[in-house]
């Protein structure tokens, strides 16, 4: 009997999938919200897997702030075309123009927040009745009794209270008219999981992700890229660093990290020593910046 | 930090495997100061964390660091009195990755512990060393039966609060295996610990000689749990047929679905139900080529090789071992929703891939959970009250009992006009 194994990755990749077959089976009109981030990338792979030899049957749906890294923005655009799937995207842009939303102020407005608001018109608009979603239980406390499938009212909204139990294997989908739901495939992963697996599948990463040369700003505590959507201020200049990104977001809010992690088992590298100097209880000076953020984003609870 | 033990770290974990495990304890038991003291101890911690929980329990004038605030997220809403919910957390060691669903005592207890049993491999019962075993300690293994959780760990906790007493832990020891006789429990063990100072947590304890057993982070490391599943009696729910309409494809017709037992084979005779049309697996396909066998729990597309009319709802298993077929189910519910059960009442299911209704035809009896009493009487079943119900289903249910397959033997019960998940059904031997 007990050859009958899998390995925990293995067995988070099947829950996974059987999550986006329930949806397809379950829902009428699903969509999966790329945003271009290693999550989001590694739904896209889990969504091949679930249903091949056929293509993925819904569209994948980008909310461009119009502040993305171009880097990321060519890499959404070739692994559309590569799997074979419709890709929709929507503009924050649109919605400020149309009054909906309105840009923040300051040096280095982020299109974050306002962000939702185009969703949630583009799931209203194009009658979406459930999006895919990479959160993880793990990314922070208050996430941490989110449902694989995540009950949203007729305004989109979450209610806490109101959530549904769930039980073994089976997802209660039923809505009525004007509600949808989010799902989260990978929702039990951490973040070390899905580094292992952007590793195991070889899947490739906006080159940004890994280490480079980049002009930087240093404010609050993080460097920004240089770009048209920064203003730099009294005293702030731009410095040639050693750099990649953890995180993929707006130019104007997303924070680099110092580092010379070139490829993805590097990366790994990183987050587990992070963890290991940790795991000794020793002071370690030669932790790197982007192992110190590791912990911070980790935040285990 | 030397390169070795990063290099150890990152190869071991393509070779991890996965334990879920539940914690089960009344108010004060210890069960934060237990989770934060696992994850502390095997370093799941980090230091900014650590500095921040030190700092609060400076501020609260705690003696000691206190790890039960690491948790505390679910702390202050029980205080607050807002929802109290299951909440997943996560830690790894080189050997494990471990999903602990974290499970607060209380009022919603019962519907909150079934909820995170029911995907459990493993519960851990915490016992107050100074209370013994109380009335919700028999409840927890009650519910930890129920939900046929294989494997239980009796912690003992605060030893440290009776002087590391062997006999202590003896009398607890003895109290609960005889009350747990009574229930269908197969692996018990028990670990004398003290959360607070981590006594036999994740190190052995020096203040318990006595103890020859092993630690509890052991214990969770090492206990086999690969035989958890029923290898036996061949399941596999039709879930979605694939039919990608594109010329390399053309013909392809696949079903795809998760292994709910048994052992799948790439020729295997099978018989699809309920039509009871009979033919063999063709190939068991996947992205990554073509899998020589299937088992749970994999999510896997089979081919067949006659073309038979199949969709979802549909169950594949083997012809001389098949699941019962039968619209009159009976089941132990737990009953999860403020509004009571109806008897007469309609409900939506879901049990496998398959939706239905049913009407609720008896209430049999309800369970006092804490002393195992049927009442005949009172049959009023409410929230978090767990009872033995009759149902008629719309259409037949290809169904095992729940204690044979956790997959093909539990149901859960829809209100048709709030669409909330009322109810978790288990379904019983004589149905
Ligand atoms: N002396 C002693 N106190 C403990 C031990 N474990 C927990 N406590 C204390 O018991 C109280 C309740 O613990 P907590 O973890 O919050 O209990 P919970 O309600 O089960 O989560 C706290 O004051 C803890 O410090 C132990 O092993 N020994």
């Amino acid at each position: 009997m007990s050859s009958y194994t899998l390995t925990h990755l293995e067995q988070l990749e099947a829950e996974a999938i059987f999550i986006f077959r329930e949806v397809a089976a379950q829902f009428e009109k699903p969509v999966l919200l790329f945003s271009g981030g290693k999550d989001s990338i590694c739904l896209v792979r889990l969504a091949q897997k679930a249903f091949w030899p056929a293509k993925i049957p819904f569209p994948l749906m980008h909310i461009d702030t119009g502040h993305n890294f171009p880097e990321a923005i060519e890499y959404r655009d070739s692994m559309a075309k590569e799997v074979g799937a419709e890709l929709i995207v929507r503009y924050v842009q649109d919605s400020i123009d149309k009054g909906k939303a309105q840009e923040e102020k300051g040096p280095n407005p982020s299109r974050n927040a306002i962000q939702s608001i185009t969703l949630l018109d583009s799931i209203e608009e194009l009658k979406f009745d459930a999006a895919f979603g990479g959160a993880r239980r793990d990314e922070e406390k208050a996430r941490a009794k989110e449902r694989f499938f995540s009950h949203r009212d007729d305004f989109g909204q979450w209610d806490p209270k109101n959530q549904r139990p769930e039980l073994w294997n089976l997802f209660n989908g039923r809505k009525h008219v004007g509600e949808h739901f989010r799902v989260f495939p990978i929702s039990n992963w951490t973040e070390m999981d899905v580094w292992q697996y952007i590793a195991q599948e070889k899947i490739d990463l906006p080159s940004i992700y890994f280490s480079h040369k980049r002009e930087v700003v240093e404010r609050d505590n993080m460097l920004l890229a240089k770009s048209d959507f920064i203003t730099l201020m009294k005293g702030e200049t731009y410095e040639e660093k050693i750099i990649r990104y953890r995180t993929l977001g707006d130019m104007t809010c997303t924070g680099a990290v110092e580092s010379k992690a070139a490829d993805v088992q590097d990366i790994i590298q990183e987050v587990a020593s992070a963890r290991i100097t940790e795991r000794g209880g020793r002071a370690d000076d030669k932790r790197s910046e982007a192992a110190m953020e590791e912990r911070k984003i980790q935040g285990y609870f | 930090m030397a390169n070795s033990d990063v290099k150890e770290i990152t190869e071991n974990y393509l070779n991890m495997d996965l334990l879920r495990f539940t914690t089960a304890g009344s108010v004060d038991d210890g069960k934060s100061t237990l989770i934060g003291r696992l994850m502390f101890d095997s370093k799941s911690i980090f230091e900014d964390q650590m500095e921040a929980i030190e700092q609060s329990s400076k501020r609260r004038g705690d003696e000691n660091v206190n790890l039960a605030l690491l948790t505390d997220g679910l702390k202050a809403e029980r205080e607050q009195g807002i929802t109290i919910d299951v909440a997943y957390r996560y830690f790894a060691t080189p050997k494990r990755k471990f999903i602990i669903a974290d499970t607060p005592g209380h009022i919603q207890y019962t519907r909150n512990m079934v909820t995170g049993a029911s995907t459990a491999n493993l519960a851990i019962i915490l016992v107050d060393a100074r209370k013994g075993v109380i009335e919700q300690t028999c409840r927890h293994a009650f519910i930890a039966s129920l939900l046929q959780i294989k494997h239980i760990i009796v912690c003992v906790n605060k030893m440290d609060l009776v002087e590391y007493k062997e006999e202590v832990f003896e009398k607890i020891k003895h109290d609960f295996t005889e009350f747990s006789s009574k229930l269908d429990i197969n692996d018990v063990r028990y670990i004398p610990i003290s959360a607070l100072h981590g006594d036999n947590v994740v190190d052995k304890s020096k203040n318990m000689d006595w103890y020859q057993g092993a630690t509890l982070l052991y214990t969770l490391e090492n206990i086999q749990i690969n035989s958890d599943y029923n290898f036996i009696d061949t399941r596999f729910p039709v879930q979605y047929v694939i039919r990608p309409m594109s010329d390399k494809w053309h013909d392809f017709r696949g079903y795809a679905g998760r292994v709910e037992g048994g052992v799948i084979k790439k020729g295997d005779e099978v018989i699809v139900l309920p039509s009871g049309f009979t033919t063999k697996v063709k190939a068991i396909d996947s992205f990554d080529g073509e899998l020589d066998e299937a088992h749970p729990p994999m999510a896997v597309t089979l081919t067949l090789e006659d073309e038979i009319d199949i969709s979802r709802g549909d169950l594949i298993a083997k012809p001389n071992n098949q699941p019962k077929v039968g619209q009159d189910i009976e089941l132990m519910i737990c009953w999860l929703n403020q509004k009571k059960l109806a008897v007469g009442g309609k409900y939506a299911i879901k049990h496998t891939t398959n939706d239905m209704r049913c009407i609720i035809k008896e209430v049999k009896y309800k369970m006092n959970i804490n002393t195992l009493h049927r009442y005949q009487d009172d049959k009023e079943i409410g929230l978090n009250d767990i009872g033995r119900i009759l149902i008629r289903t719309t259409k037949p249910l290809m169904h095992d009992p729940y204690n044979r397959n956790r997959g093909t033997g539990s149901i859960i019960m829809i209100d048709e006009f709030t669409n909330e998940t009322v109810g978790a059904g288990m379904i019983l031997p004589g149905s």
